[in-house]
């Protein structure tokens, strides 16, 4: 069950131990915030250099000056970066937002229906769509990029939004599930008793129920899809009309002709800013999510 | 087509939340999309200047810039070949003259040009022997703007003198000494871009050029000399001792090794005449901050890439797209373009007091040197034979320069990849 | 049983409702994966072929033959070794550290899960300053730390360097998901009963026997669960790498070899073939584990 398997790892454990600490006690107490403290340093020196080397101005960034930071805060990297950046950062938020909301009502359909309302084979068909959650997106890139074409999506947005829908379908559908299956049966039992058909069920027990299954499911479609670079590159090929945060990022920061550190370091910092912002705040649906995509409680 | 707009149309209907689609369909007035691999410094500025010239001409025609930077278009090429895939070609796409364009033309994805070169004149203007490389069974497929030259030496002054290097060296050999006496002085011999390996690759097309000759050389991308020979393996060990001298970051970008030079800390650069012009919109000085000498052991002989734009079948904007050749082929365009970013023009008739006395030497030399194409570049052998190729070199690098044998087999590989594409 | 009961009442409503998705499952996963295996058995092995026909499994045989598919295949196991290794012993230890509860749990938590919410593509500059490979007196990044703290004699070549390419790829992969295994361990231990804990304490083990014992025991199903994760992304990986390194030779793995035969080489055929490649080695972990699963849901219901 999902829901649980993220608060147990938030669980509050009482800290503070009932007897003193004696000096082994001590001594492994002092060890793990030591070691607590060099992971902390370890993950956070990546987005340390990203964050000071994109406050150093355009030409004032250099490699050897990595790690130090800026004497004054110079912005002056952002506004040309946020011009370049600008389009495509919208144009990621218009089809990510549209494939985040698709994808979730689509899951929870799916969801409730292999938690609650099984068929004959339900389990294996789920079991297939799960599959689909582990191929690599290389093994259909071939052929998906010939039905954009003959669809006539090619050319539109919507090619992504069409992709991150269709194979978001398995992880929305097993969160959804795995959401759902926490739900007590009783209370189908009960609107059964009452009349209700299945459908109605669902619209005003479950439905109302499901905001947080929900939050977890558009947080981690928003997620993976704007980060997504894979889809980007194949399907949309980098024409200008169509670049997204991943692409254009990829354009200033994967140049052999990049001459200007500051701008890089800045589109970097932009293009992660949303995905951060959602994390910090909605930290502990992010984590949900992530626990929802191993399968099992 | 019902079935097509159904699904559009399903989906626009999906679009709920954000109205505001920006740009998210293709526009529907007149526009030209053109893409090139030009995204920084004298590049990008020279661009600036041609299409200065193409808005005086189309007013009315918006201009977008499909840039993908970098790495002498190694990355662009993936992105447009994934384009065309797609059905979604831009309106004109750079591409070298050579073997590079064949790549397209055997795939059917651009159109034939020679009614351009009747009507603006061009097979008067350009270069007999450059029309040849562009030219696929009588039909001139793409239309060239500029002349770079791959084989230059590029040093620092300051650093030579600090070594006690008077001159530039002429050969191989006396290069190599030079570069022990940079070491002497605690300055690499030699600035090495590593980061994705056509940089080092490009080092090995002159060093094969410069071991073995303009005729040996041209018979590698043939066949006719044979990548397991003499010649090749006296080539390699001259790479394996050039590379012993090279910075230890082995993961730079062209700039970035360049950088090495102008500051002092590298002695000598093989590279591009773009070079040139991306230290001028740094703003140093040739003469005085860099220098350049055609490659030891080139002398007489000018190893050339041209970047052309072609028409890609099933281009939205074909009217704008044919614009943009007429002025990429003209006067004031090649006049417009070259100066800034470091290349000579094609056209014969260019005025050569528009250019800096690099461009200038350059200009003579591209009219009475040998000339030979550069692989790395495009001229001599197509897409897939260039990747296999800067795979190999790539291979031998991070190797540690160790393993010849190897070495010689994916050369050897990579010929074959280049006569199966 | 309670399942049952809801099939009597509506044995086929909940199916019509999927039935869209079971549609675009068996279109765009199962039918695309089925042209990618004809596309790969045929000769498509450039742009301009015309006349297409089946040639067995000449492409996948001539796979084997080409140094550049092998050395991208073992680069990606080694890879995949490394990383998955790495990923279980510093989640583990990270959930280890934190499984006792310890004032500022929520914030160290929260750092070590943070690069999962990243982009590769954002990350890559800051990692290729971080492993350059530049020494001594112009070292920057990991190896200038290295010399600061007195560690100067393991100056490394990092990714560019044949000999350790992919044990430095996958630090920044390590990087990013150990996190994410720390997540699936912490829940793991804080599923595991207090009572199991307490009964051994009196029974007088000690903290490692307990561990040893009573608690890893209980996780040997998320080690299974983070092998399959960890497994089938490894796999796949592609833009870590293409953000870093782009197609360099050296870090070249089969993801980036495919897309460099579809668009460099225009040989869809090849590109298939790897393709599939890929996705055999992946369903041979991930569909036994898929029908593991299944069973013990079953079992369980």
């Amino acid at each position: 069950m999902s829901s649980d398997i993220a608060s147990r790892v938030t669980r509050k454990v009482d800290v503070r131990n009932k007897k003193k600490l004696d000096g082994k006690g001590q001594f492994w107490l002092v060890f793990r915030y030591f070691a607590l403290t060099i992971l902390f340093v370890i993950a956070a020196l990546p987005i340390y250099i990203m964050v000071i080397n994109s406050v150093k101005g355009i030409t004032g960034v250099t490699q050897s000056a990595a790690f130090i930071p800026p004497t004054t805060l110079d912005f002056s990297a952002w506004g040309p970066t946020w011009e370049i950046l600008r389009e495509p950062m919208f144009r990621t938020l218009f089809f990510v937002v549209q494939s985040s909301i698709i994808s979730a009502v689509i899951g929870a359909i799916n969801g409730f229906v292999f938690a609650k309302w099984r068929f004959r084979g339900s389990t294996f068909v789920f079991t297939t769509f799960l599959f689909g959650m582990f191929i690599p997106y290389q093994a259909i890139m071939i052929p998906l990029t010939k039905f954009n074409q003959w669809a006539g999506i090619g050319n539109t947005i919507y090619v992504l939004v069409f992709a991150h829908v269709i194979y978001g379908i398995p992880i929305c559908t097993l969160i959804f599930r795995n959401y759902y299956a926490a739900i007590p049966n009783e209370l189908i039992e009960a609107a059964r008793v009452d009349g209700a058909g299945m459908v109605r069920i669902f619209r005003t027990i479950f439905l109302p129920l499901s905001i947080p299954g929900f939050v977890v499911v558009l947080i981690w479609q928003f997620t993976s899809a704007w980060n997504d670079f894979l889809f980007a590159i194949f399907l949309t090929g980098g024409s200008p009309k169509l670049s997204v945060a991943t692409t254009a990022l990829n354009f200033i920061t994967g140049s052999g002709n990049q001459v200007y550190y500051g701008n890089n370091m800045t589109a970097s910092l932009i293009v992660s800013i949303p995905t951060l912002l959602v994390y910090l705040f909605l930290g502990r649906y992010f984590l949900r999510g992530l626990l929802s995509g191993s399968l099992k409680g | 087509m019902l079935k097509k707009s159904k699904v559009a149309a399903v989906f626009a209907a999906l679009a709920l939340v954000v109205t505001t689609a920006p740009a998210s369909t293709a526009a529907t007035d007149k526009q030209l999309e053109i893409f090139t691999w030009w995204a920084s410094g004298g590049e990008a500025a020279g661009l600036e200047g041609m299409t200065t010239e193409f808005n005086r001409l189309n007013p009315n025609t918006p201009f977008i810039n499909a840039t993908v930077a970098g790495a002498a278009g190694v990355n662009a090429k993936g992105v447009l070949v994934s384009r065309m895939q797609a059905g979604n070609p831009p309106d004109t796409f750079q591409a070298h003259a050579g073997e590079e364009l064949s790549s397209y033309v055997k795939a059917g994805q651009i159109e034939d040009l020679t009614f351009l070169y009747k009507s603006e004149g061009w097979d008067k203007v350009f270069p007999k022997d450059l029309i040849k490389t562009i030219t696929v069974k009588g039909k001139i497929y793409s239309v060239p703007v500029n002349i770079h030259r791959s084989n230059v030496l590029w040093w620092n002054p300051a650093a030579a003198k600090k070594a006690g290097i008077t001159k530039a060296p002429a050969s191989l050999d006396a290069m190599l000494a030079d570069m022990a006496k940079f070491k002497k002085v605690g300055i690499d011999g030699i600035a090495l871009a590593g980061n994705g390996d056509w940089a080092i690759a490009h080092l090995f097309d002159y060093v094969l050029l410069a071991s073995m000759g303009p005729d040996k050389f041209n018979g590698l991308w043939t066949g006719k000399t044979k990548w397991s020979g003499p010649e090749v393996s006296k080539a390699i060990d001259y790479l394996a001792k050039i590379l012993a001298y090279g910075n230890s970051s082995k993961s730079l970008d062209w700039p970035d090794a360049g950088k090495l030079v102008t500051t002092g800390k590298a002695g000598f650069f093989i590279m591009g005449d773009w070079a040139s012009s991306q230290w001028q919109s740094e703003g140093l000085k040739l003469g005085k901050d860099y220098t350049w000498a055609p490659g030891p052991g080139t002398n007489g002989i000018y190893q050339w890439l041209s970047d052309s734009f072609t028409l890609p079948k099933g281009a939205v904007n074909r009217d704008a797209g044919i614009a943009w050749l007429k002025v990429s082929g003209s006067l004031a365009g090649q006049d417009a373009f070259n100066p800034k970013k470091g290349s000579i023009a094609v056209r014969t008739d260019s005025n050569p007091k528009l250019y800096d006395a690099y461009l200038q030497a350059a200009m003579k030399s591209w009219k009475k040197d040998r000339l030979v194409g550069s692989t790395v570049h495009g001229v001599n052998w197509g897409n897939a034979g260039m990747a296999a190729y800067n795979s190999a070199v790539g291979r031998f690098y991070s190797g540690g320069a160790k393993d010849k044998k190897g070495f010689v087999k994916a050369l050897d590989a990579a010929l074959k990849a280049h006569q199966n594409s | 049983m309670k399942a049952k009961k809801n099939r009597v009442h509506s044995p086929w409503g909940g199916f019509f409702f999927v039935l869209p998705s079971i549609i675009a499952m068996a279109v765009f996963v199962y039918g695309m994966i089925g042209y990618t295996v004809r596309e790969s058995l045929q000769n498509r092995t450039n742009s301009y072929t015309e006349d297409v026909f089946y040639v067995g499994l000449t492409n996948y045989i001539e796979l084997w033959q080409d140094p550049e598919f092998t050395h991208a295949l073992s680069n990606l196991l080694k890879f995949t070794a490394v990383f998955m290794i790495g990923c279980l012993l510093s989640g583990l230890i990270m959930s280890l550290l934190l499984e006792k509860g310890i004032k500022g749990e929520g914030f160290f938590r929260s750092t070590y899960l943070y690069p999962m919410a990243i982009s590769f593509i954002a990350m890559g500059t800051s990692w290729r300053w971080l492993m350059d490979s530049a020494r001594d007196a112009d070292a920057t990044g990991l190896n200038y730390i290295l010399q600061k703290v007195g560690l100067g004699a393991l100056q490394s070549d990092w990714y560019t360097s044949e000999a350790g390419s992919m044990f430095a790829m996958s630090l920044p992969a390590i990087w990013q998901m150990s996190g994410y295994v720390m997540a699936l361990f912490l829940a793991g231990f804080r599923g595991i009963p207090d009572d199991l804990r307490e009964a051994a304490r009196v029974d007088g083990a000690s903290e490692f026997k307990i561990y040893r014992h009573i608690l890893f025991p209980q996780l040997s199903p998320t080690f299974l669960t983070v092998l399959i994760i960890l497994g089938h992304i490894s796999m796949k990986v592609f833009d870590l790498i293409f953000g870093i390194a782009t197609k360099s030779y050296v870090t070249k793995v089969l993801a980036i070899y495919m897309w460099q035969v579809i668009f460099d080489f225009q040989n869809y055929a090849k590109g298939a073939a790897i393709a599939i490649v890929i996705l055999l080695m992946i369903a041979v972990a991930v569909i036994p584990y898929l029908i593991y699963v299944n069973k013990t849901e079953e079992a369980n219901k």
